[in-house]
């Protein structure tokens, strides 16, 4: 094939994927190493690219430090109960200690956040969330990054790490192809920063043709923060914790504005409210210590957001569907009414265009709600990624190994998705995280941990020949058949999705088995995926550039899946009813399962390794004091 | 399909096959003129149509649930810091427009050169510390955050 070969060379830190996190990684990189070389590598184009390029009307993680509002460890608190303990509170202490900061910076660049005109403080949507017009967040924060880095390099699907041949388990750069011109890339690295996305899509979702483009989390998150660090035998943790999303249905249009600020709230199709009469029977599985109706009324203690699901799911099945957001009350009143769209129009506009197709004027009446196919990510309200060690002054001795925010593989940092244990990072935190990475990076080549790296040509062409495979698989198989898809040699990247889609449904808790799934299923599923993964390697055409984007997409997508059904089957317990349920474990045991979920995949034999971590949680000293 | 692109206003110049973050805005080799190839990775969100310069691209809600006669469109002005938008409801009951600010500085002019911010000090690089850190944080003397600064302890085990 006629594609150049594009070799980057010397590059001492390199940001794959600039979303929140990768452009945080760039701009602060630049501050701690003046002389240091600075490359992106990004997937579209980074004015437009992550889950932020449509923009966003809220900054949901912002402690308000600065007024008085919040400390970090009410943030880990609330972190801590939403996802039912299953958190790295160094990690999240971490990143909520520095937020603010990067909300500063945003403001000071242009963006506009909006003022409780009484305080003079920033207008809160809830306790966590501030409200912006942020349509340019994205293209604001790329500015930043692009000040920063030597060079971006726009259009680049990065499909594999280089590692370092003259030391076991250390990186060395990445490599992958431009999806214009094809032409193949390297990126000889001394750090890299994985910014890339998490995963949708590989959950068949409810959508059955063109709208399942209007998938909560982007399409193009194709979980190649995990794909690309699950090939380099990084650890990975909380992989089964996908998260499902209530939402409005359909469009799946954001509610936090709603529920916070409008004060919408939710009701069953007889106009019920149904939540409370699901918890008796749900505290039962989970235990008193997770959902405490009365002490969350008195505390202002959050109900997790699972179990809130959980109740909806219930109800549903029940018969008592669909579950309604009552507007018709907030919105007569014209401002919350403007309020309401301009929530839309700021970062899921596809609802407004719904709401405009099906003639639903939220003031006159209420809109459905829906419980969404799973996803698995890193910085919403759940905390798939890799395990990371955390800063040298707060983590424990099993969560500290010399940089913060790098992965168990040397030089290999994360942010964002990438992350795992840190959920409600959310944009501002993500882009923190992307800070904090650089930081150590720039540190840990100052310390002299970078030295001798060797990347042999011969790694470089079986990257090169592997990449380009599902094109010359189209070139040779084509003409078998006459015209048409259909063909017995291979599969195309859509195909494939497909398949993924379907069995990561019916076999690890997808929407039309209501969530559930059990040992019995994970294992069918694990040996349908193995086929499915055997079809990618020996049978994935593309037919141009294009396809093969979407055939490393799916690459990438199923490595995520992989990981998800092993970690599923290795927690023995329902942690979080509401986000799946293992139906032969229906009861959360912390007897047990009080820990994190620790898994490595070996790169060269595929072969998964699971382990137990142990759990550390903040308390206050003077409590504990008290206590003993 | 989500996006499409209206055949008599385009003119194939390719800002949204430039921009589109699904890359799925392609020029259509007979026509020479954009369209979407892939209506089913697109997430509608609208990309392609704030940065077309002949206002050629819009959007129709997603087949399976969206039904035809609405529609929503899109102005965006970087010098002026604004988004105007406007809705049309299919019964045409509700047509209305709404207008947001994009960013509160002249484009582009407000981001500083970290590499003019001069090089951090040792004390600084081996401190917790992020650039601008702690003022941009605090308005106060006071420094980072940290476990004994909050009287806090890590514990092993199940609290909650």
């Amino acid at each position: 094939m006629a594609y150049d070969t594009i070799i980057e060379d010397n590059i001492d830190v390199l940001v794959v994927g600039a979303g929140l996190g990768g452009t945080g990684a760039a701009f602060e990189a630049r501050y701690w190493g003046p002389d240091k070389k600075i490359v992106i590598a990004e997937k579209a184009n980074i004015d437009r690219s992550g889950a932020v390029a449509q923009g966003l009307y809220a900054i949901n993680c912002y402690m308000g430090t600065r007024f008085g509002e919040n400390n970090p460890e009410d943030h880990v608190r609330y972190a801590r109960i939403d996802l039912m303990g299953m958190v790295r509170e160094d990690l999240l202490f971490d990143m909520a200690r520095h937020v603010d900061s990067a909300v500063h910076q945003f403001e000071e660049w242009g963006l506009p956040i909006m003022r409780n005109e009484k305080t003079g403080t920033y207008q809160r949507e809830g306790r966590w969330q501030i409200m912006i017009h942020g349509e340019s967040y994205k293209p604001i924060v790329a500015e930043a990054a692009k000040k920063s880095a030597d060079k971006v390099y726009n259009r680049i699907c990065v499909t594999h790490l280089l590692m370092d041949e003259s030391k076991e388990n250390r990186v060395a750069g990445a490599v992958g192809f431009n999806v214009r011109t094809g032409n193949y890339h390297v990126f000889k690295s001394k750090t890299v920063i994985v910014g890339a996305g998490g995963a949708s899509n590989i959950y068949k979702p409810r959508s059955v043709g063109e709208g399942a483009g209007r998938v909560w989390y982007a399409p193009w998150s194709s979980g190649s923060a995990y794909g690309l660090l699950i090939q380099a035998g990084a650890k990975m943790t909380q992989m089964e914790n996908r998260i499902v999303l209530a939402r409005f249905k359909d469009g799946y249009g954001p509610v936090g504005a709603y529920f916070l600020h409008l004060k919408t709230y939710t009701q069953n199709g007889y106009g019920e409210e149904y939540e409370s009469k699901w918890f008796p029977e749900l505290q039962k599985m989970v235990g008193k210590e997770y959902l405490d109706p009365e002490a969350s009324h008195r505390t202002h203690r959050p109900i997790p957001t699972c179990l809130r699901n959980h109740a909806f799911i219930q109800e549903v099945n029940a018969g008592r569907g669909p579950i309604h957001m009552v507007t018709m009350e907030a919105f007569q009143d014209p401002h919350l009414e403007e309020i309401g769209w301009h929530n839309f129009l700021g970062m899921t506009v596809g609802q407004a265009v719904l709401w405009a197709a099906t003639d639903v004027d939220p003031k006159y009446e209420n809109p459905e709600l829906t419980t969404s196919e799973p996803y698995v990510m890193g910085s919403h309200a759940t905390g798939c990624g890799a395990w990371c060690s955390g800063p040298e002054d707060l983590s424990p001795k099993e969560y500290f190994w010399g940089y913060n925010r790098m992965t168990t593989v040397e030089g290999l940092f994360g942010a964002g998705d990438a992350v795992g244990g840190t959920p409600h990072a959310f944009s501002s935190g993500s882009f923190t995280e992307g800070r904090l990475a650089a930081k150590a990076a720039c540190k840990y080549i100052d310390d002299g941990k970078a030295e001798g790296i060797r990347v042999s040509s011969e790694q470089i062409e079986r990257r090169r020949e592997e990449i380009y495979r599902p094109l010359e698989t189209y070139r040779v198989y084509r003409n078998a058949i006459t015209a048409g898809t259909v063909n017995p040699h291979y599969i195309n990247p859509r195909q494939g999705l497909d398949r993924l889609q379907k069995l990561m449904d019916e076999y690890c808790g997808g929407v039309t088995v209501s969530y559930m799934t059990n040992e019995k299923l994970l294992n069918i599923g694990l040996k349908k995926l193995a086929i499915l993964n055997e079809d990618w390697e020996n049978g994935i055409a593309a037919e141009n550039i294009h396809e093969l984007l979407r055939a490393w997409e799916l690459k990438h997508r199923i490595l995520t899946s992989e990981a998800v059904f092993q970690h599923t089957l290795f927690r023995e317990e329902t942690r979080w009813p509401g986000y799946y349920y293992r139906g032969d474990k229906l009861k959360l045991d912390d007897e047990n399962w009080h820990v994190l979920t620790v898994s490595r995949r070996d790169p060269k034999t595929g072969e998964y390794t699971m382990e137990k971590a142990p759990l550390y949680h903040l308390v206050d000293e003077k409590e504990e004091a008290e206590a003993s | 399909m989500p996006t499409f692109v209206y055949m008599t206003r385009c003119d194939g110049c390719g800002h949204c096959v430039d921009i589109c973050p699904s890359d799925i805005m392609h020029i259509d080799e007979v026509s020479r003129r954009a369209y979407n190839i892939e209506p089913n990775m697109c997430w509608e969100c609208y990309s392609c149509v704030k940065a077309c310069p002949m206002n050629a691209i819009d959007v129709r809600g997603y087949a399976d649930f969206a039904p035809l006669g609405h529609s929503v469109r899109v102005r965006r002005d970087e010098e002026k810091g604004v988004i105007a938008w406007r809705i049309i409801f299919r019964n045409g009951k509700k047509d209305f427009e709404l207008l947001a600010p994009i960013t509160t500085k002249p484009w582009g002019t407000a981001i500083p050169n970290l590499k003019q911010a001069g090089a951090p000090s040792n004390d600084m690089k081996n401190s917790q510390l992020l650039y601008n850190e702690p003022k941009y944080i605090r308005l106060d003397d006071g420094d980072l955050h940290t476990l004994e600064s909050n009287g806090l302890k890590f514990k092993e085990g199940v609290y909650y």
